[in-house]
């Protein structure tokens, strides 16, 4: 479905390579993370499969094409199948809740009652059909998260980009995002990518997950694989703060009980 | 108040209100489109351009830092092609429009710069032209910046048209300049200065309204 092959991304100005030589293939309908601390590449990584970053050497292609390749036109026309979501949501502030999700539809060129109708059910599929008519500023993290999807998923994409979803969300907001992309992922067989920098993350929803540190990939596996048998340092590590985190997490239950 | 011709006051509040008027509109009418182009051609942005954005931002700073009484005077041959005469109030219109389509322009690139990065990736990755991300996106997002620099350009605005008597444009201010200052008539300068404050003051009013009715943060 989605496949880098070698690729490297430098950027003007800086001295190293945000991205040195990484290749992986996502199948599809599976949920595919890539793990790393702040400033490994994760976020250049995601944005290079929609184009809004381009790769200084190597190949991206999806569905076999090499998306260098597309025109601009067919590039936007690619973009409507890869759905996107971010840490900060990046809501049109200036529009209503339907509206945000009616967006990419109008942008689609599709008619307006088809486009309500779609609005409708995306809104009934992430549970905010009450706040149709609310503005951004008016709703929570999670709600706000929930619109991002219902948006990003309006012009029924085979793929999902999740660019850190759930950093910005408390641990319980966290969860119910993270089981509505799995519900997702099993309802419709979108095929999601993710990145983070949080085991608990890969843990819940991933099959299978990539650890980036510095531009390259140093493991790649199944999760189960990763959490039993991870051997890089850059993924202990990270096997080691998820852990910590659960101490300090039971800490806090015995305090709260 | 015995030098006020209140007829002569209200052809010159009638003089200012055209003059505002009608460079304003044409103001953001250029303003608007400079600014989004100042913007889109800057650095990381959508239509990144060194040559543009530099060639755009000279021009914008050359017309910015002529002194707006001496910009009236050389752009006389211009506006006489423009409007056929450099007198009365279709002859300041030019040189205001000019001088302040510049200042407008910035203000507009600043207000874009503010709009949420994440969100115009957003809209990009749904496959949005450029065009669509502008008008759908960049400007409804900064609206209510926009507005708020267009009130400011107008508030300039009426003080350009007070120097713009210098070339016989009418107006509030060259009734102060004429009568209230060379002619020492104080009750005249007093009455068209106290109009002049209210008129600045309803710009003012009316710009924070429609700010904060577009605000939706």
């Amino acid at each position: 479905m989605i496949r880098l092959v070698d690729v490297e991304k430098h950027y003007a100005g800086t001295g190293g390579a945000a991205l040195d030589g990484v290749s992986l293939e996502v199948a599809r309908g599976e949920v595919f993370g890539v793990i790393g601390q702040s400033g490994a590449g994760k976020s250049t990584l995601i944005r290079l499969i929609n184009a809004l970053e381009h790769p200084t050497n190597g190949r991206v292609e999806v569905d076999g094409t090499d998306i260098a390749s597309l025109a601009p036109t067919a590039l936007r026309v690619l973009r409507r199948r890869i759905g996107m979501i971010f840490q900060n949501f990046g809501l049109l502030s200036s529009r209503t809740v339907a509206a945000n999700i009616a967006f990419p539809l109008k942008l689609a060129d599709v008619p307006g009652a088809d486009r309500d109708a779609k609005v409708a059910a995306l809104l009934d599929r992430v549970g905010l059909t009450d706040h149709a008519d609310k503005y951004p500023a008016q709703l929570s993290g999670g709600q706000k998260q929930r619109v991002g999807i219902a948006r990003a998923l309006a012009t029924d994409p085979d793929v999902l980009l999740c660019d850190e979803a759930t950093s910005a969300l408390d641990p319980e907001t966290t969860r119910q995002v993270l089981g509505l992309l799995r519900d997702l992922n099993r309802d419709l067989g979108l095929t999601i990518v993710l990145i983070t920098h949080e085991m608990d993350v890969v843990r819940a929803v991933c099959d299978r997950v990539a650890v980036l540190e510095r531009g390259r990939i140093v493991e790649t596996g199944t999760v189960e694989h990763i959490f039993a048998n991870g051997r890089h340092a850059a993924t202990r590590r990270m096997l080691q703060s998820l852990s910590h985190r659960e101490r300090e997490g039971a800490v806090r239950s015995t305090a709260e009980g | 108040m015995n030098n006020i011709v209140w007829a002569d006051i209200g052809q010159a509040c009638l003089d200012t209100l055209v003059m505002l008027g009608g460079s304003l509109v044409l103001t953001i009418a250029l303003g608007l489109p400079l600014g989004v182009l100042l913007y889109l051609t800057g650095d990381g942005r959508l239509a990144q351009s060194r040559l543009a954005n530099g060639v755009l931002g000279v021009v914008v700073n050359i017309l910015r830092s002529i002194p707006f009484i001496i910009l009236l005077i050389i752009m006389i041959p211009l506006t006489v092609l423009l409007v056929g005469t450099s007198l009365g109030v279709a002859g300041a219109i030019p040189p205001l429009v000019v001088g302040a389509a510049p200042f407008y322009a910035r203000l507009v690139e600043g207000s874009l710069k503010e709009v949420d990065r994440t969100t115009i990736e957003a809209v990009q990755a749904m496959g949005a032209t450029t065009w669509r991300i502008v008008t759908g996106a960049l400007i409804p997002e900064a609206l209510p910046g926009l507005i708020a620099g267009a009130t400011v350009t107008a508030v300039a605005l009426v003080s350009f048209t007070a120097m713009a008597g210098v070339v016989g444009a009418g107006g509030l201010g060259d009734l102060a300049i004429r009568f209230g200052y060379q002619r020492f008539q104080t009750d005249v300068m007093v009455v068209t200065v106290v109009l002049l404050v209210l008129l600045v003051q309803a710009i003012q009013f009316v710009g924070d309204r429609l700010v904060r009715h577009y605000t939706r943060r």
